[in-house]
């Protein structure tokens, strides 16, 4: 297996004519927890969206586990194998209810009935949110959302994960079992974060991302 | 997604008064739809044609709506010719093809075309927010203009919405194929469509509230008719007669 999980390189990228990454270098390896700073607008989601495959590089080179990812095609294996939590949890939870939004992944990594059943099981053990799966989406609460976006992510045992801003919004008791969580069970990622003391729990490296500026800092 | 393509620009049409567009375009719609023959609608079609030159649009964005609205008109081709009781026939095998059948397609395809650009170079050389506005000079009713704003407003959001819950799909390796797993996840999209841009209206509608909205929008800016204004609809609408009265 490879060392190197993620690798861009010299990657720009503008909407339109509006440029927000130029040139930008940047790895995964494994082992690697990195955090992401840098203010708002200055392009952390548009790098996890470039990861993904959802945005298309102006330029640059895009390797993911070994391979150059140029086409939608090329992104569904990354999509399998790299678990993006979406900043804003509404965005990413769709299913009618908690169960089958968990469920979902796994679903799709063509794991039979009886699998899936027993990974929704074991993960609503692990996540302690047993008293919601049956429950609609739309009653959760904030918080509440958020876990399972997380466990929803954890269900298809990602090789790395990206979460954006994955602290913001939990209370204290909350943001405490995410760090125990990601300390424990996860063992590659990228996190971008404006919660300093959460990324100090967690990150190993760290790279501030600014208008034209991309270095690391820890 | 943008909407509003044509409404970026700095043509004579662009700047003109929306009340008059609306006007000339009424008479323009009503002459053009009752219209006979083939003549009288294509000399419409060249007008509309001149319309959307003198207006300086983005020509691969105009064909490009052209060519779906043309599609929609491309069903009458398929029946029309084939179903019009009329002599006389062409014989195409065990098919009869009346020849009148295809005058009246291709007069309605004449027709059809030259209200669109019309509509294209009068209408959208606005922002919806103009036009609105110049809705309620002509005294339609507040609550229907704040609707037709509001849904106009909302084809966006929903736009947004469904790239959002797409790329949820997709970050979960989604890899749509022939079975029921992926129609019930297509249903599942449609469903959270639904229910989120319902709650996202709830939500903006609170913040409406919270911002003293009272069912209407209030105005800020107002329209100023100059002569130019004046000239231009007498003059489009008098060649509008003139057409129709060519045949």
């Amino acid at each position: 297996m490879e060392d190197i999980l993620i690798k861009l390189e010299n990657i720009t990228f503008s909407y339109n004519s509006f440029p927000v990454l130029k040139n930008i270098n940047f790895e995964v390896r494994v082992g690697d927890k990195v955090g992401l700073v840098g203010p708002n607008g200055a392009g952390k989601t548009t790098l996890l969206y470039i990861i993904t495959g959802f945005l298309r590089p102006q330029k640059g080179k895009i390797i993911i586990l070994g391979k150059e990812r140029k086409k939608e095609k090329d992104f569904i294996e990354v999509r399998q194998k790299i678990g993006l939590l979406f900043q804003d949890s509404d965005s990413q939870l769709f299913c009618p209810t908690v169960k089958e939004d968990i469920a979902f992944g796994p679903l799709n990594l063509g794991k039979s009935k009886e699998e899936v059943l027993k990974i929704v099981q074991n993960i609503s053990d692990l996540f302690n949110i047993h008293h919601l799966l049956e429950r609609p989406i739309y009653k959760l609460s904030g918080g509440e959302k958020k876990l399972v976006a997380l466990a929803g992510i954890f269900a298809m045992n990602p090789i790395c994960y990206l979460l954006d801003e994955p602290s913001a919004g939990l209370d204290e008791k909350t943001k405490f079992k995410l760090i125990e969580f990601l300390k424990n069970y996860v063992k590659n990622c990228v996190i971008v974060s404006h919660d300093k003391e959460f990324l100090k729990e967690i990150a190993n490296k760290t790279y501030y991302l600014e208008k034209d500026k991309f270095y690391k800092i820890l | 997604m943008h909407l509003e393509v044509f409404a970026e620009g700095n043509s004579f049409l662009h700047k003109l008064d929306p009340r008059i567009k609306i006007l000339s375009l009424t008479v323009f719609a009503i002459l053009c739809a009752i219209s006979k023959g083939l003549l009288v609608p294509f000399l419409y079609l060249l007008f509309s044609l001149s319309l959307i030159l003198i207006a300086n649009l983005n020509l691969k964005e105009l064909t490009n709506r052209i060519f779906s609205a043309n599609f929609f008109i491309l069903f009458m081709w398929l029946f029309l010719p084939f179903t019009y009781q009329s002599n006389p026939y062409i014989h195409l095998g065990f098919l009869k093809i009346s020849l009148k059948g295809i005058k009246y397609a291709l007069s309605i395809t004449l027709k059809c075309n030259a209200i669109i650009l019309a509509t294209i170079a009068l209408l959208a050389t606005s922002t919806i927010f103009d036009i609105a506005h110049a809705m309620l000079h002509f005294k339609i009713p507040t609550k229907l203009v704040t609707v037709f704003f509001l849904f106009y407003r909302y084809i966006t959001v929903m736009h947004e919405e469904y790239i959002k819950i797409k790329r949820a799909v997709l970050a979960r390796g989604f890899n749509p194929k022939t079975n029921i797993f992926t129609y019930k996840t297509y249903a599942y999209i449609l469903g959270a469509l639904l229910l989120k841009s319902f709650e996202r209206s709830e939500e903006v509608y609170k913040a409406m509230l919270c911002r003293g909205f009272k069912g209407f929008f209030p105005l800020l800016d107002h329209f100023k008719m100059e002569k130019k204004d004046i000239i231009f609809g007498i003059f489009i609408c008098l060649i509008f007669i003139l057409i129709f009265l060519f045949n």
